[in-house]
């Protein structure tokens, strides 16, 4: 694999790593109360985060999670709670573990595997353009501003 | 009396759609033109008895016809007219109704505009729209009846889903519809082309302007279903990740891409397997999105399910996706030209690159909507896949995307010379790169944010660069400034059309980023009096007043919003009882500005008025969605106009 | 593309196809339950009539946990008479029937119990911590408990006669 479709895959799978705040929970602010929210799924509501919906059970989640992150819990360890009760299920972003890592990676493999086409295609079709070269036609400077010129009006063409 | 005949047309409807597409396809084989003229009646046929039904059925709402299950189960005494007529295409049957229609209609303009200019391709794009319609109108037939009799006749009906009563229900199914349909004609098109062997360019040339008028509606549709979630839903969203959002989201990737990759086969005659393997994912995405929305095969807030209706469109979208892609390695050695290139830096190389993306990120949201089921399937385990995930995943995507929109338009045809390179992004570097730096001095700290503001602001300048320097090519031909620029929208709509629709997608960017890195939210009981400070805003309490309102009973508050030096203003959240909801609905409430949005949200409340739980955000931004998608219609305009000769 | 390679394109499409074909034996909403075989999660709540009700003091009998709301038609509606009856059967053999009221207002808890009559236990979760700690998503759930403390099953829906007696009869066979 070429050397900038590497660096584009790193760059793509650091850009893609998770950003949980590991703010200390003494004081527990909206900021990390709406993050931890944003990764459970409201149980009532179909793919809304307990972040966002404004049903009452995700209203009542909410208050365990403030509850929860006041007593000094780190928001993983209230993520964990969830996932003990509920499964897997609750979690609006699969952990990346086992055969999750498929989804989390699948984004990637998806953009290196068209890349590698992009670039086995390119070569190939500019390794033909090669063999049929003509000599260029000698241009005096004049001529070359009057076609530039015309082209700038042509803009589209 | 309704019930029988508009069953009776929707069945004869259906017998001749399925007679016109055997005898079009008849007539491409042999061909004879009776067969074609027949097939084209039939054609006629099946638009007047859909459109006839169609009305039939807008009727039965009007007049509040309950012998119609369909009537009675959407709509009730109390529904306003102009919910009655929304309240149609409200719910499964009618949506299918919707769609026939809109099929029926591009079918007949199909007709009129093609039958004489593409007489090769013409009677097989013919046989693949009514055969498609033929489909939907025998859903309509068997498993979804719009017209089915309800015995007893009930002396009320049960109601619209309050959500529905929006006029974001009058214009998102429209708007979505018609993009969804509208890409059924360069499908068709590009059957023709295999089923003909005629695969030379002359099908792209031809279904340009409806690839571009599909793909403007799919646009609309998604933009008017974030502005319905973002104003009815009451979560202060404009997109969830839903799986039915996905399914629509999908389509407009690959058709975004395949919009762009055909006019790299106009222009250097590459690509045309490409072309096709796209457009054929483009329509099978759409099939699958009424698959998905239909079927219940994966929850969804927006699925509206029944009996076994999902079996049939997984039936048809098998053997469309199975037909086509055969045909399509059938015609293999026709298509598979090896193409050119001069250069890898070129704008051929610039749109392999988009289409490389835009089609990852297709695969990545299908992917990530399917895979609780293969997880299902493989671990037994269930797994949700939501927001976090795709922002995450899609965030790189969409940033190459914004980049490649800017030099994309820009970049030379073939090869790029330094000279050109210069030239055309020079300015427009040095500009998106002071740009980040005066991001960073007023304050934004996210990186991402910067990062997407100094991309728009990079392509934004290229855009205007061309334009100023054409502007100014043309003035010193001796044109006046205004003729100039006018003159040049003119002569190269096209051009300036696709100008236009990135400027509108680069505005759409700047609100997703800032909505998503400033907005706030915060949620709390309030007693009467009481004020709540987000944002620099202060939201006071004033109490509660309860009503009867029409169809529904309304329990509406009163915040009093000021931010110290501006007016203040008054916004009321309510709670809307309607007597067939199990629970209340929310009402939101909320002022629209360029910068910040305030939506307040009604929670829980004390009977007596003295006190509520009130859910408030600051959303930032947010309102550059919405101008984004009128810049955006716009451009399309332009780009659809006829191409004026150009003079000798 | 070799002759016979090119149809892999057409063949690619079957294993999706496949799997949205699974999707139809699959039901969306129903969700299996990490609690089966684990202790029970201690509660205290206020009840509506009568002592608090504490799930501890109860150890060694056999529980049944049902989660309602008065919102909640037709299912709570259908199985308050089932649970009332099967109570009034199963309570000298030492099973005992708690209902917790969620997301609810007192008044109308209260009359939802006065209409069916209800003589078990009930309590309102206010907060709904312990509906959370059941894992509970949506109304009515019924939890089974053992003598032990723990849950050994979860019947979402409303709780028929049959399916009230065979897992009771379970429980109490073990003890």
């Amino acid at each position: 694999m070429t050397r900038p479709a590497r660096v584009l895959i790193l760059v793509v799978l650091v850009l893609a790593a998770p950003a949980l705040a590991q703010l200390p929970a003494t004081n527990v602010d909206d900021t990390q109360l709406y993050e931890v929210a944003s990764y459970l799924r409201c149980v009532v509501c179909q793919n809304l985060s307990v972040a966002d919906s404004p049903s009452e059970m995700a209203l009542q989640m909410r208050g365990i999670v403030r509850e929860h992150l006041a007593a000094g819990e780190s928001p993983e360890q209230v993520i964990q709670y969830f996932v003990d009760k509920y499964g897997e299920w609750i979690l609006l972003s699969p952990r990346r573990h086992g055969f999750n890592w498929l989804v989390w990676l699948a984004p990637a493999a998806a953009v290196a595997v068209g890349l590698t086409i992009f670039v086995v295609v390119v070569r190939r079709w500019t390794r033909r353009r090669a063999h049929a070269t003509a000599t260029p036609v000698p241009i005096d400077p004049a001529m070359r501003e009057r076609i530039r010129r015309e082209m700038d009006m042509e803009s589209d063409r | 009396m309704i019930p029988e005949l508009g069953y009776g047309a929707l069945i004869v409807g259906m017998l001749l759609a399925v007679y016109g597409a055997i005898a079009a396809a008849a007539s491409a084989r042999t061909g004879r033109v009776a067969l074609l003229e027949s097939a084209q009646h039939a054609a006629l046929g099946v638009f007047g008895i859909v459109t006839a039904a169609l009305l039939l059925l807008v009727y039965a709402f009007l007049t509040f016809d309950f012998s119609l299950r369909y009537v009675a189960s959407n709509t009730t005494l109390t529904t306003p007219f102009y919910y009655r007529i929304t309240a149609v295409w409200g719910a499964l049957e009618g949506s299918i109704i919707l769609w026939s229609w809109m099929l029926a209609l591009y079918t007949l303009i199909v007709i009129l505009r093609h039958r004489h200019n593409a007489r090769d391709l013409y009677p097989w794009v013919l046989a693949v729209m009514l055969g498609v319609l033929a489909f939907f109108l025998l859903v309509m037939t068997v498993p979804a009846p719009p017209f089915e009799r309800l015995t007893p006749i009930p002396a009320d009906g049960r109601g619209l889903n309050p959500l529905l009563q929006d006029s974001g229900m009058i214009t998102h199914p429209i708007a979505l519809y018609l993009g969804f349909t509208g890409f059924t004609v360069p499908f068709a098109f590009a059957i023709a082309a295999l089923a003909t062997g005629h695969v030379s360019d002359r099908w792209i040339t031809m279904t340009r302007r409806w690839t571009i008028i599909a793909w403007y509606f799919l646009s609309l549709g998604l933009l008017i279903g974030g502005w319905w979630s973002y104003h009815v839903l009451g979560w202060g969203g404009y997109w969830a990740w839903d799986p039915v959002e996905n399914a629509a989201f999908m389509p407009w990737l690959t058709g975004t891409a395949f919009l762009h990759s055909v006019m790299v086969q106009e222009r250097r005659r590459m690509l045309k397997l490409w072309n096709i393997g796209l457009v054929i994912m483009t329509f099978s995405l759409t099939l699958f999105g009424t698959f998905l929305t239909r079927s219940g095969v994966i929850a969804s807030v927006h699925a509206f399910t029944q009996g076994s209706i999902g079996a049939f469109f997984f039936t048809f979208l098998s053997l469309v996706v199975l037909c086509s892609l055969g045909l399509l390695a059938w015609r293999w050695d026709a298509l598979a030209a090896e193409g050119e290139l001069d250069s890898v830096v070129s704008r051929e190389s610039a749109f392999l690159l988009n289409n490389v993306m835009l089609v990852a990120a297709a695969f990545t949201v299908f992917f990530g909507t399917v895979f609780p089921l293969l997880s299902e399937a493989v671990r037994g385990t269930k797994v949700s896949v939501g927001a976090p995930f795709f922002n995450q995943v899609n965030v790189p995507l969409f940033l190459g995307l914004i980049f490649l929109m800017g030099v994309g338009p820009l970049i030379a045809w073939r090869r790029a010379s330094l000279e050109n390179l210069r030239r055309n992004f020079l300015w427009p570097v040095v500009i998106g790169s002071v740009a980040a730096a005066v991001f960073f001095a007023l304050g934004v700290r996210s990186a991402l944010a910067a990062l997407t503001l100094s991309l728009t602001v990079f392509v934004a300048s290229t855009i205007a660069l061309d334009y100023i320097r054409a502007t100014r090519a043309r003035r010193r031909m001796g044109e006046g400034l205004l003729p100039a620029m006018g003159g040049l929208l003119g002569r190269h709509n096209r051009r300036y059309g696709g100008f236009a629709i990135h400027l509108g997608i680069l505005v759409v960017a700047v609100g997703i980023t800032g909505s998503h890195a400033w907005s706030v939210q915060r949620e709390m009981t309030v007693k009467r009096g009481e004020s709540v400070e987000l944002a620099g805003y202060t939201f006071r309490f004033d109490g509660l007043a309860a009503r009867e309102n029409g169809n529904h009973f309304l329990v509406e508050s009163s915040f009093n919003v000021s931010n110290g030096h501006a007016t203040s203003r008054t916004l009321h959240p309510a709670k809307k009882f309607y007597p067939n909801e199990q629970s209340p609905i929310a009402h939101v409430d909320y002022h629209l500005g360029l910068i910040d949005d305030l939506y307040v949200v009604l929670g829980d409340f004390a009977r007596d008025g003295t006190q509520a739980t009130v859910k408030i955000q600051v959303n930032r931004m947010v309102s550059w969605i919405w101008i984004g998608g009128l810049v955006l219609t716009l451009g399309a305009a332009l780009a659809i106009l006829p191409e004026r000769k150009k003079p000798a | 593309m070799r002759r016979p390679l090119r149809w892999l394109i057409p063949a690619a499409a079957l294993p999706v196809l496949g799997l949205l074909a699974y999707g139809f034996r699959v039901n969306p909403h129903d969700i299996p339950t990490p609690l089966i075989d684990r202790p029970a999660a201690l509660f205290a709540l206020a009840s509506y009539d009568g002592p608090p009700m504490n799930l501890e003091a109860h150890r060694g009998h056999v529980v049944v946990l049902n989660f309602w709301a008065s919102w909640c038609h037709p299912a709570c509606y259908e199985e308050a008479p089932v649970l009332e009856r099967n109570w009034q059967a199963y309570r000298d053999r030492g099973v005992v029937v708690l209902g917790v009221d969620i997301q609810d207002k007192p008044e109308a808890g209260r009359q939802f119990i006065n209409t069916f009559g209800l003589t078990f236990p009930n309590a309102l979760d206010p907060v709904g911590k312990v509906s959370v700690d059941y894992g509970v998503y949506g109304v009515p759930e019924t939890f089974f408990i053992d003598g032990k403390g723990r849950v050994r099953a979860k019947h979402v829906g409303a709780v028929t006669d049959a399916a009230f007696r065979r897992e009771v009869e379970q429980l109490l066979a073990e003890r």
